[in-house]
This record gives structure tokens, sequence and C-alpha cells, in this order.
């Protein structure tokens, strides 16, 4: 074998499989990896210990019972948009538009907790903020699936700008229902008597929404993976024209499956209002919308991944926010922590799909003909 | 037994040619350094390797290419025939192993280098831009001041020399597949290749064109070029090639003199034993008309006329073959019975037994399978349509059933039972049921699709380019498949591009012409000529000789 100095210094090839173990090993390398550059950055920037750092970061969502309670319903309501927005996404139909479809749920329940509360009984009015929050988000998310179905526009974009339509749609309700007059703001509505306020079992506030949110994380699992629906989601992501072949109206799964999408966002959004904020604002949504998405992506559309995902991308917004305050730095140096442990998990990817070789190695490995 | 003789005879074809090639081209090459030689290859390998994962896709092959000669390389599938050649163009690296030009060693780490080298691959997807002309797309590309009109100059020049037709100024858009083809061919020419590669160039022409092509590669070879030829029909590799060498497995078979073999030893070495290369062709079974196509014309989505006026009977245990260009709405055709493709006019009518008629025009697969009509169909393009590439077997199984049943839930042991029947009786090689199709060879793939399709007992089944892309033993048992199929009393509809498949396969042809029925001719005694005469012109006049 006569060797040649021009070779390439590295190829690239794709690698046939790999074993979950070693998958996984990637991944947490790739994280040890991140931390280890963080806490050169840390040093480096603000002097500050590293390992403080990363203590306060766990302490954020670990150091007291609320703290953890607050920990599991941020995860469970980024977990719900990521639910929703799975059954989109394994659809090939990108619906960015999960904050407007949260704001129209959040805004039609504020619309039955204030115009209803003197009309009918308490559970009526439950009962109403569930159906119109479900109908309002499955309305928001339809709109841009039957332009895409009939005339092939641009899911994207479309989404993107019903987003800013719920936004001011908001914002107009928000002056019309502002408490007290003149405050721009609707304070927390029905403080008093609590009406529209969803139950809260024993004395925990939000375990209602994590239950909630943990039944539909399941039974996602299973629509996706075991239905007649699950599966014709998947062939038209796949191929619209074998779907076509199979005689699966693509037309029809796509805006099914965005009502659906929709519909889970605008629980969401009910949620949020009607179990834990009380109010209204522009911003209930928090960015979830986006969040989810990379929640999603990360965990390869598969809802018991996306436990895990939501909670690492909960963990580390929790303490960033934590480590601004506690050492008076700025918030975004903690965003840029948690940009570099994104990049690297998300970079590791690359290594699980891939093998580099560098010249003159690996020749010996096990070769098994196929 | 079989494949010990064979075994033995490719050592004896591997020690011939060792033999052959004494060592005195290896002392030419130290003596001759600056005149190059006749005895030199224009480029040898030397035991390169190549691996995909745990995949060997090359094994240590060794090949030497000469100037003046047309090589045949012959292999199955997944032989590793393009694996090789890539590597020569520049598009892969090997792992190990060497590549000499004229005798040096060289590295090949771009396509661009392969062109510094004189190495030109002309593939079997063109490469060119549709809204530049022919002399624009030649030049794309190359450093230097634009001058299309001097590179029209010696783009006519090249054309002359060695026999094409090319109109510089012509759009790509409005160009034939074969006008093409030749604009990528002098395209390499152009950059001053000297070694060319072509990978299976003959599959999308028809045959005059294909004997026009062959005459320009024995004007190019004559010329002192090296030409290497990639393809499955052998009565090309024997009427065109002066050497073939195979592959199988990734290895490096043999080499021997076209003229010293035949179509039988050359299939034996590709496949490691002896095969039959007879295509049965029983008689028809009972034939009564089973779908009955009145008038039909279709336009596709930009609203241009794909069929016009088409009208023919498909008979039940009998094999109707569609021959025709590429393009000239076979596609159209098989679609518009599957209903996924709307008609202008004109009707499909679907016979049953008992003689009534049910218009299957206007409906969509659902609604037809729902009439109780079982139609079969494998389209041309397997993955993009007929299966999901990333899902696994029993799912792909699934596509046609899985509505079956109340249940709100898929039911995945049927299918899963009928992918196990597939791969056993269809003999498909995969490591488990596991496994997304996309990781199947090309043959696999095309097993599982038509064992689906037929697994639903079909009385129609429409099969478009059943073969294209795989090798000899794949194809025949796919043959063979779809023979058995009209044994039992099926109306099956062949869409093919060989033409010798075709004479051979089917009952009758019917020739498509640009979207108009050329002809139907018995298969029996139909001659390739008039077939092909047929297929460029209605009703094949016989002018010329």
């Amino acid at each position: 074998m006569t060797e040649t100095k021009r070779e390439p210094l590295i190829h690239i090839t794709k690698r046939a499989s790999l074993p979950w173990y070693a998958s996984w090993g990637i991944r947490g390398a790739a994280i040890l990896v991140a931390l280890i550059v963080c806490a050169i950055i840390c040093v480096l920037t603000t002097g500050e210990k590293p390992l403080r750092i990363y203590g306060t970061i766990l302490s954020a969502s670990f150091s007291s019972a609320r703290r953890r309670w607050v920990l599991l319903q941020n995860i469970a309501m980024l977990l719900a948009v990521g639910l929703a927005l799975i059954p989109a996404f394994r659809m090939r139909f990108w619906n960015l538009g999960g904050e407007g479809q949260i704001l129209a749920g959040g805004l039609a329940t504020a619309a039955c907790m204030i115009c209803l509360r003197d009309v009918c009984p308490n559970w009526v009015i439950i009962v109403c903020m569930v159906i119109s929050s479900i109908a309002a988000g499955a309305l928001w998310g339809v709109i841009p699936a039957i332009f895409k179905a009939r005339w092939n526009t641009n899911e994207t974009l479309f989404t993107l700008m019903m987003n800013y339509v719920a936004t001011q749609l908001v914002a107009f309700f928000i002056i019309i229902w502002e408490m007290p007059k003149g405050a721009g703001k609707i304070g927390i509505i029905n403080q008093k008597d609590m009406i529209g306020w969803l139950p809260v079992i024993g004395n925990y506030k939000y375990l209602l929404n994590i239950i909630v949110v943990g039944i539909l994380c399941i039974l996602m699992y299973i629509y996706l993976n075991y239905s007649k629906h699950g599966y014709e989601i998947s062939v038209v992501g796949e191929s619209q024209r074998t779907a076509r072949y199979v005689g699966i109206k693509v037309e029809r799964v796509v805006i099914r499956t965005m009502l659906l999408s929709g519909a889970i966002c605008g629980l969401t959004g009910m949620l949020l209002v009607g179990g834990t904020d009380h109010t209204l604002t522009t911003s209930i949504s928090g960015g979830r919308g986006f969040t989810a998405v990379m929640v999603a992506w990360l965990a390869k559309f598969n809802p018991i991944w996306m436990i895990m995902t939501s909670f690492l991308l909960v963990l580390l917004q929790r303490g960033a926010s934590e480590i601004s305050t506690v050492y008076g730095l700025n918030q975004s140096f903690s965003e840029i922590l948690t940009g570099i442990i994104l990049f690297f998990i998300v970079g590791s990817e690359f290594f699980i799909s891939y093998q580099i070789h560098f010249r003159h190695t690996a020749k010996k490995e096990d070769i098994r003909r196929v | 037994m079989v494949k010990l003789s064979c075994g033995a005879l490719s050592q004896y074809r591997a020690e011939q040619r060792t033999a052959a090639l004494p060592f005195a081209v290896t002392i030419l090459c130290v003596e001759r350094t600056t005149t190059v030689s006749e005895n030199i290859p224009a480029v040898e390998l030397r035991g390169v390797s190549k691996r995909f994962g745990t995949v060997l896709a090359n094994d240590k092959v060794s090949l030497e290419i000469h100037r003046g000669e047309i090589l045949a390389l012959l292999g199955e599938n997944g032989s590793g025939k393009t694996t090789l050649m890539n590597m020569l163009s520049g598009i892969y690296f090997p792992d190990e192993g060497e590549i000499r030009i004229d005798g040096k060693p060289v590295v090949i780490a771009s396509p661009k280098d392969a062109f510094a080298f004189g190495i030109g691959m002309i593939h079997q997807h063109f490469k060119l831009v549709d809204v530049l002309t022919a002399a624009e797309n030649i030049v794309l590309g190359l450093k230097g001041h634009l001058d299309l009109a001097a590179a029209s100059k010696k783009i006519k020049s090249i054309c002359d020399a060695y026999g094409f037709e090319v109109d510089p100024q012509q759009k790509i858009y409005d160009m034939s597949v074969s006008q093409k083809q030749t604009v990528e061919i002098v395209k390499v020419l152009y950059r001053g290749a000297n070694v060319l590669i072509l990978d299976e160039p003959t599959a999308v022409l028809t045959p005059q064109e294909t004997d026009k092509l062959f005459a320009v590669l024995r004007n190019m070879r004559d010329a002192g070029k090296a030409i290497v030829i990639i393809t499955h029909k052998m009565h090309e590799v024997e009427s065109l090639s002066d050497r073939v060498a195979v592959l199988r497995a990734g290895k490096y078979i043999g080499s021997m003199r076209t003229s010293e073999t035949n179509a039988q030893e050359m299939t034996n070495m590709m496949v490691g034993h002896t095969v039959t290369l007879n295509i049965d062709r029983p008689d028809p079974v009972n034939p009564r008309p089973r779908l009955e196509v009145k008038d039909l014309t279709v336009r596709n989505e930009d609203g241009i006329l794909k069929l016009d006026g088409v009208s023919f009977i498909a008979n039940s245990g009998e094999i109707l073959g569609i021959a025709g260009i590429a393009g000239s709405g076979q596609k159209e055709l098989l679609e518009a019975i599957a209903g996924l493709q709307p008609a202008e006019h004109g009707s499909i009518s679907y016979i049953e037994d008992n003689g009534t008629q049910e218009q299957l025009i206007g409906k969509d697969p659902l609604a037809i399978a729902a009439m109780g009509v079982s139609l079969s169909f494998v389209p041309e393009d397997r993955l993009g349509m007929g299966l999901v590439g990333n899902m696994d077997l029993t799912d792909n199984m699934m596509l046609r059933s899985f509505r079956r049943g109340h249940s709100i839930f898929t039911d995945r042991k049927t299918p899963m039972h009928v992918a196990e029947n597939v791969v056993h009786e269809l003999e498909v090689s995969t490591p488990s049921l596991a496994t997304p199709v996309r990781r199947l060879s090309g043959g696999n793939v095309q097993k599982v699709l038509v064992g689906r399709e037929i697994t639903s007992a079909p009385t129609v089944l429409l099969t478009a380019y059943a073969v294209r892309g795989l090798d000899i033993n794949s194809s025949y048992t796919i043959y063979d498949l779809i023979n058995r199929q009209k044994e039992a009393g099926v109306a099956v509809i062949y869409v093919g591009e060989d033409l010798d498949v075709l004479l051979a396969l089917a009952d009758r042809i019917l020739v498509l012409c640009g979207g108009k029925v050329s002809g139907i001719l018995p298969g029996r005694g139909a001659s390739k000529r008039e077939v092909g005469m047929m297929m460029t012109q209605i009703g094949g006049k016989k002018s010329d000789d």
C-alpha cells in the first residue's frame, strides 16, 4: 500500500447504526464537554468558580419544595406545547404558531371567566372554558392548514403571522377588560370569588396541570404510534405521493392533524390562564411556542423522550435567571451558557450519524461483509 | 457443484489475466516514463477498497482501463461497480489502494482532480441546467473568459470528430433524453476527458438512439479514448465492448476479451452460479376482456397533453406489454387506471367475470377498492410512491391494509405475517422485519413492493419498469412472479423499457408514441426493429431500409 501526501486529512462516512449505549455515551460526553467549555468561559469572563455556578443552576430548580413544584409545572407546560407540535411535525407541517394558538386558547378562557361569571354556575363556566379554549386553539391552527391543503401556502410563514394576529387581538381585549380602569392590563381575574379558576387538588396548586399533561403525553404516544390516524400522519409526513397512492386523503389528514395540534395549544392556554396565572397578558405563553419546537426536535418527535428534553430546557432556563440574580450577572450571560450547552447537544447528533476517519487510522476495525 | 466450477473458472481467468500481462508492462513503466506507451493502462486501480460503515463496497479491486478500448464493467446490484467508478471520478475517496494514471500514482480527491487527469463520468441522472443552452451548460463552471462563440466552435469540432449531433444554441428543456445525454458526453470531452465512464447510458434510450450512441462510442475508441460502460444488458456488452471485467460482492472476479466469451459465461461469473437466461412465456390462460380503455385523454398538472385518445383492451390471464420512449405517457396511463390521475375524457371500464362493467374514471384508489375491484399497482418510483423508505417492512405491508377493521388502532400482526411470507417466499434478504426498506438493496425493495401488491390477490396488476436497476437474479424472480400472476388469471399490464424483455415476456405489445397508440402487436413474432420504429413514429413507417 502506497501512502500519498495529498490524501485528505479527514473524511466523513455515515454510520450503519450505533447501539443505544454508544449513542447515549456520545450525548453524555457532549454535555460533559459543554460543561467544561462553559466553566472556562465562566472563569475567563466572571472569575466565579464554575462549580458554584453549576450548583446555583441546580439549586434554582431543586433547593425548595416550591421550586421543585414550579420546575414540574414549567416542564408540564412546555411539554404540553411540545405534544401539540409533534403530530404536525411528524406530518412535516412546521407549525410555528404555538404562541398564537396558546394565546387564542387563553383569550377564550379569559372571555369565559369574565363574561360568564354572573351568568352561570362555576362548573358550567369551567366546562365552557375547556370547550371554547380548545375550539379557539383549533381554529387558530386550522386556518393555515386549510390554506396549505387548498393552495399549498407556506405553513411556516402563515403560522408565524397568525401569532402576531393573536397577540394584537389579546392586546385589544386587554384594553377592553382592563382592571382597574386605566391600568392597561387585566389584573387577577375574579380574585375574590375564584370563579372560573380550575380546582386545586389538595394543597398543590400545580398538580392538576401536571396530571392533565401527563395523561395527554401517554395518550399522544398511543395516538401517534398505534392508531390509524397516527399511521396516516407518518405516511403523509414521509411521502405525500405514497399517501395518495394508497388512497389517504392528504388534505383531510393535514386539516385534521392541525385541528388537533391547535386544540392542544388552546388547552395549554386554558391551563395557564385558568389553572395558574388567572390573568391574561400578551406574553402568557412565555415563548413556549418556540421553545417547544426545540424540545420536539431534540426528542425526535417522541412524546416520552420529550419529557426529558423539556426537563433539560426548563432546568437551564430557570438556572439561567437564577445565576443572573445571585451573581448580579447580566441575563445574557446565562443565555450564553444555555446556548453553549444546546449547541453541544445538537452537535452531538452529527457524531451519532457520522463517523470521522483521520488519515491512516481505523484500518483494522471489524469489517463485516454484508 | 455449480459454484465450484465457476469459482475454478474465475480463478482460471484471473490467472490468465496475470499471465497475459507479463512483467514487461511494469518494466515499460519504468523505462518509458515520458512517452505514453500503448501498453501502459490509461488508468490502473491497484488493491482499491472502499467501506461504508460495516459494508465493504470494494474489496481490494485491481482493474486496468486501456486506451482505444471499450471496457464493459459487469456486476449485479450492490457489487460495487458504481462505487468503484465514483472513486475514479473523485466523488468518493478510497480507504486503501492506489490509482495510477499513465503509470503514475495519483490522488483523486475531488471531481476537479478527476477532470485534471482527464477522467469524465456520465451519470445515470443528468446534471444539466434546463433553462440554459447546450453551449452554456458545457462551459458552466469553467474558469476564464466566457466566450460562447468560441465555445460553440469547439463544440462543433468535437461533434464533427466523433459524429455527435448537438445544436449549441438549443435549450436543454427542448431536448430529448438522448440529446441531453449527448450534451453530457460533449461536456466531458470539452473538458479534455480521455477516459469516459458511462453509468447505464442506454437505460433511457430507444434502440435507434442506442445504435447511434454506440457508433459514437466506437468512434471515440478509435480515436484512442478509453471508455468504461456500466450496463446490465448482455446483448449490449456483446455488441459494443472489447473487454469485460466482472465484479461480484465488491470483489474483482476477472476480466476477458468479449470475443472469447458469451452471455452465459459472463452471467455465471456475475452471479456466482449458473442461471438460465430464458424468459418463460406460458400461453394465456382463458383470456377474457378485463379492462377496457376507450379514447382516454389525460393532461398533466401543467396542462400538457400526455395521453391522446388511447384505446385498448387488457385481457385476464395475459400480459399486455407497453413499449415507448420514456415519457410517452406510460406513467399517466397507469396512474389514470389506478385512480391517481384525472382524465380529460374517455372511459376506463372494469369488466367483471359476469360481464358487468364498472367505470373507474373519476374514482380515487379508495373508491376503486371500495367497489371491490382488486387492482394492484407497482409504480415506477418505488421508494417515493410505492413504499415509505423510512418505515420498516411490516409498516410498509400495512400501507394497503391498515384501514381494515373498525378499531381506531392499527393491527400490526397481520401485516407482520404478510411481511414474513413475502420475505420467505420471495427470498428477500433483510436483516429483520424491522429494517427500514430504504436500507435494502434495489432488488429487495422491489421484491417487497411486488410481494405486497400481489398479496391482495389482484385481478389487475399494473407494473411500471418492474426490473429497472435490478440485477439478473432479481429480474428473473420478478418475471417469474409476473408470469405466475398471469397464470392465475390476472390481467397484467407491464410497462417496460428493455425491448428484448418485452418481446420475450408479453403476449401483446402496445406501443405508445407521444401519448398516442402507435400500434398493438402480438408479442410472439414481433421484431425489435418494428417496435423501435413504432416508438418513434405513429404506425412505424418502414420508409428507410
